[in-house]
């Protein structure tokens, strides 16, 4: 597959998504966002970074760009995309996925590893892992907390469109494991279909075994 | 066409948490002031010309709709003046 990871002013985890894609043997390349999706294109990443300076609201800005609506078109014609901490926040606010990373609970910038149960192990991003499966991945953000009103996010659980949520060691979902305040501890959601997907942990910081771990290969599986 | 002003506050909704605000809430207190609660919101001057006030009311509402507010989070008021 040739995943395109689009670069927007402010990205700065586009070269490590890259990275650890090659570590899987995908092929990947950064894209300027003005330059347009290649033609070639058939998975797309929108990365991890502070786009636009986190103006307005963290990915506010990006939502905005151009290329946006060439994603949502490959997206409803099948294109997996993924989108990972600023990228999860742009997709959100491009309404390629439902609900708003906002300010943290703690109204500070969290670095920190964090536990992950999967929830649904059946779509493209997580069919590598087992449900209720518990990964280890690190978050690094200040708007992270997922918010939507409580009807949709029954709706979105009753139709098991939640990823993972933050728990635990042992994948029990408490408070003190919700390290900022996501409602139900959401950490990642998917679009209307699961091809589309967001999350605020880096799976891609966790890709590459000298770094600590393997945890988040699973996800960028999706795109072998 | 006339010159106004359209005066766009945006809000976090009733029952969203804001950890901004609650934190500035708790240094007031401090400080030793007394208050029961405090929201913050933010707020934006747009200087449009427009046929009418309800035209410019239109164009700032589609601006708030489109970038300044996220709708899932926020709610807005416009008000448009005459500059």
């Amino acid at each position: 597959m040739n995943v395109t990871v689009i670069q927007f002013g402010g990205s700065n985890c586009d070269r490590d998504t890259v990275r650890a894609l090659s570590s899987i043997g995908v092929d990947a390349e950064r894209v300027w966002h003005t330059d347009g999706l290649p033609s070639e294109t058939d998975g797309i990443v929108l990365p991890g970074g502070f786009s636009y300076g986190d103006f307005l609201r963290a990915g506010a800005m990006a939502a905005q760009s151009p290329i946006m609506d060439e994603i949502r078109e490959r997206a409803r014609a099948g294109t997996p995309v993924l989108g990972i901490c600023n990228g999860a926040q742009i997709g959100c606010e491009a309404g390629l996925t439902p609900g708003a990373f906002t300010t943290n609970e703690s109204a500070r910038f969290q670095c920190e590893h964090v536990h992950l149960r999967v929830e649904n192990a059946g779509t493209p991003w997580t069919r590598q892992y087992d449900e209720d499966e518990v990964i280890e991945l690190p978050i690094a953000h200040g708007e992270g907390r997922f918010e939507i009103d409580d009807e949709r996010l029954e709706a979105l659980e009753s139709d098991d469109r939640i990823l993972f949520r933050y728990c635990d060691a042992e994948g029990n979902v408490t408070p003190e494991a919700n390290p900022n305040g996501s409602k139900h501890a959401v950490a990642g959601v998917t679009g209307d279909r699961d091809h589309v997907a967001v999350m605020m942990p880096h799976p891609e910081r966790m890709s590459l075994p000298d770094i600590g771990g393997t945890d988040g290969r699973g996800v960028l599986e999706a795109f072998a | 066409m006339t010159e106004y002003t359209a005066t766009v506050t945006v809000r976090l909704e009733e029952g969203v948490l804001d950890p901004e605000a609650e934190t500035t809430r708790q240094a007031l207190e401090r400080l030793g002031f007394e208050l029961q609660a405090l929201r913050s919101a933010e707020h934006f001057e747009i200087d449009l010309e427009a046929d009418d006030e309800t035209a410019a009311f239109g164009r700032a509402e589609e601006m708030t709709e489109r970038l300044l507010a996220n709708p899932t989070i926020h709610d807005y008021d416009i008000a448009v003046t005459e500059r």
